[in-house]
């Protein structure tokens, strides 16, 4: 089996895991024998990751970065397939969730997930949230620094830590090093950009303050340039004056947007300044050989040298116009010329976005043994991703893929679309997400149409907390209920990437269920029509405005 | 309710006064921040030792300059939900250097002990069933830590490089 190329847990962080184990158990027993009542054993379950959906407890476990280990993905399957139905649902989060967990299994789940070095801590409850990245790192073209080596600095500091563990409200941070935004920076309550300066220094811009869900907003820079080294000091700051002065008067209004909005970006700053003023220099700033220690664990597999041009390869693009397709659409350059990142749909035409069942775990897992350096990444599409893979394996990765179903030539087009659980699994939803998307997947199944539209990013929420992020899809729809009947509102213009975020603009009344298929295809023909040479959807939106949408839809509905 | 400290149970010696009681000449008296704000100076010349019940909302900063004749210090937590306090605790122990009893009351359980007193709490009113018990194995249940707080143990960073000192200045 290949070695891991990312961080690898030491008895310190094994230690921990376990004894939390242990911890959970005792409050899962002290719960069943009426000890604790549910009021206060929900705190503790959330930040164990155990959920009470609609039908059944439902677990949710982290994978920090997004990046999991061959070995990890074989556990997982093994977990869902024992403790569940044999599947699992990857998330918007990096996260991947089991729908059917029994109370009482779940410490045992726990303990079985504690043996890859995995845990469920903090992925739920008002608590600093598993912490996400660019599902690229340490592969991509256009990488300064892996901003994993911050996202596990994060982590280990975010874990139980003992002043934010009852906040107002969950806490989202996120962390890119590539000019390219591939982790949403800009949309989380605290996001993290590497940048290198003009002195040449790499450090971070500090976002704070964005968010989706009923109040969406994009996050304010408190600081232009941070240096690595004083992040956690400046974490801290930030998160105490959230902590002490974030509101807990209302739910709605409890996120660190709120706060922000409220007293304003620059007085917000001046706090947490000033709270930083007094810590820099303190226990929390980063020893170099900490930093250097963490880092190295995160050094990329040595990748030998493989051809850049490969006969075989072009020939089978020349046979094949699916494999043609799909090196358009699920294939990324690589920082070395003879190396690919390749993406796998979880959005085969028709089925629920980023479900995987225990049985194409595994089938992943081989691949990633087989090409890919034992090493899978889960992207907040919903998507997983092999991140080494060399142009000659692409034929071999593509057949392999496509046996499991999750070769469609689909990334970033029209049935790539993220939807969070909805109301078929999730106690707060008000409409269902998964069939809406599985009916515009059908609807649009046809490869080559859905590259002739090209890039289009649909998002999907089944209620206004808005776990599909549908105010930053291209076309957003958002489950209501009116009276008792689910319709969807319509929104276009949304973006997360770097520089160009943008909240979507509602279209017009929300539409019947079985005419949300009808809308986006007429959004979908006003664009063809009126598009301009190279111009994506969004861009033919933000150069014609709304109006020739807004009346072929209404037209059609 | 019940005052444990980690060594167990223990009796509460301290009286409360009403915010428009009389000052006692000696004993030892909680008083609320209002009050304290307006009788400090009557409060700092009795004989006896002093204490001082902050909301979660009151500013622990203003308690800077006095810190050193505080014999008590209680933080509420109006739910157990609510984590204000921990924060305060924090400043009060690392920031404003406080040695006195620092005490957690209003909505205190067992599992919150461990984050209690990691953030520099030595005494809590709690009518838990358990809570006495729990208390006494929570700076254990968990033997290793990733932040350097006021109770001095090294984080795992820290022994990593073979350190056992924490500076902890917030």
């Amino acid at each position: 089996m290949p070695d891991t190329h990312f961080y690898r847990y030491d008895d310190y962080d094994r230690t921990l895991v376990a004894e939390r184990v242990e911890q959970f158990r005792d409050q899962v027993r002290r719960r069943l024998s009426g000890e604790l009542t549910e009021e206060q054993f929900k705190p503790l379950r959330l930040t164990n990751g155990l959920y009470l959906q609609l039908h059944a407890y439902m677990l949710r476990i982290a994978i920090p970065y997004g990046t999991l280990s061959s070995r990890q993905l074989r556990k997982l399957a093994d977990i869902a397939r024992k403790y569940d139905r044999g599947y699992g649902h990857f998330t918007t989060r990096q996260n991947l969730q089991l729908n059917w967990i029994k109370l009482e299994d779940a410490p045992d789940a726990l303990a079985a997930l504690a043996e890859v070095d995995m845990h469920a801590m903090q992925t739920s409850g008002n608590v600093i949230r598993n912490v996400t990245a660019d599902h690229f790192a340490g592969a991509a073209i256009d990488e300064i620094e892996d901003p994993r080596i911050w996202c596990e600095i994060v982590r280990q500091w975010s874990t139980l830590h003992p002043e934010f563990s009852f906040l107002p409200r969950k806490f989202k941070i996120a962390v890119t090093g590539s000019p390219n935004d591939r982790a949403a920076v800009r949309v989380h309550d605290i996001g993290l950009r590497l940048w290198r300066n003009e002195q040449g220094e790499v450090g971070f811009e500090v976002i704070v303050g964005g968010g989706l869900g009923r109040t969406p907003m994009i996050g304010k820079t408190l600081r232009e340039f941070l240096p690595k080294d004083e992040l956690l000091a400046y974490l801290e700051a930030t998160l105490r004056v959230y902590n002490r002065y974030g509101r807990r008067d209302n739910l709605y209004k409890a996120r660190i947007k709120i706060l922000v909005h409220e007293i304003g970006a620059e007085m917000m700053r001046e706090d947490v300044e000033a709270e930083y003023a007094e810590t820099k220099d303190g226990a929390l700033r980063l020893p170099a050989e900490t930093i250097e220690a963490i880092a190295r664990q995160f050094a990329p597999p040595a990748l030998p040298h493989r051809p850049a041009v490969v006969g075989a390869v072009e020939a089978l693009k020349l046979e094949d116009r699916d494999f043609a397709l799909w090196l358009k659409s699920n294939v990324s350059a690589h920082r070395l010329a003879g190396y690919r990142i390749v993406t796998a749909s979880l959005k085969p035409a028709g089925a629920p976005p980023g479900d995987a069942s225990s049985v194409q775990m595994e089938g992943m897992a081989d691949i990633a043994d087989a090409y890919s350096h034992g090493e899978i990444r889960v992207s907040h599409e919903q998507n997983l991703v092999f991140p080494h893979v060399a142009v000659e394996d692409l034929p071999a990765v593509w057949r392999a893929l496509g046996r499991l179903g999750f070769a469609e030539a689909n990334v970033g087009k029209i049935t790539d679309i993220i939807a969070c659980p909805g109301l078929d699994y999730c106690a707060l939803a008000n409409a269902r997400s998964i069939p809406v998307a599985q009916s515009i997947s059908n609807h649009f199944a046809g490869l080559a149409r859905q590259h002739d539209i090209g890039d289009l990013k649909i998002k999907i929420s089944g209620c206004i907390n808005a776990c599909g992020h549908h105010h930053v899809g291209h076309i957003g729809i958002l489950g209501v209920d009116k009276n008792g009947v689910e319709l969807y509102q319509i929104s276009l213009g949304g973006d997360v990437d770097f520089g160009k975020t943008a909240l979507g603009t509602i279209l017009g009344p929300a539409v019947a269920a079985d005419k949300v298929v009808e809308a986006v295809d007429a959004l979908v023909a006003t664009y063809l029509d009126a598009r301009g040479e190279g111009e994506r959807f969004v861009d033919t939106y933000r150069r014609i405005g709304a109006q020739p949408f807004k009346d072929r839809v209404y037209a059609a509905v | 309710m019940p005052l444990f400290r980690e060594a167990g149970i223990v009796e509460d010696p301290w009286q409360k006064l009403g915010d428009d009681a009389a000052v006692p000449a000696d004993g030892m008296v909680l008083v609320s921040f209002t009050r304290w704000r307006e009788a400090r100076a009557a409060l700092l010349a009795r004989r006896g030792p002093v204490g001082v019940a902050l909301a979660n909302t009151d500013p622990v900063e203003a308690l800077a300059s006095d810190i050193s004749r505080l014999d008590l210090i209680v933080l509420h937590f109006p739910k157990f939900s609510d984590g204000r306090a921990y924060s305060q605790a924090r400043l009060l122990r690392e920031r404003l250097g406080y040695q006195g009893e620092l005490r957690a009351t209003g909505g205190v359980l067992q599992d919150q002990a461990p984050f209690m007193l990691r953030c520099g709490f030595d005494a809590f009113e709690s009518d838990q069933k358990g809570f006495g018990e729990a208390l006494a194995k929570a700076r254990t249940l968990f033997s290793v830590v990733y932040q350097p707080t006021e109770d001095g143990r090294a984080p795992a960073s820290l022994l990593r490089l073979g350190r056992r000192n924490v500076r902890t200045t917030v």
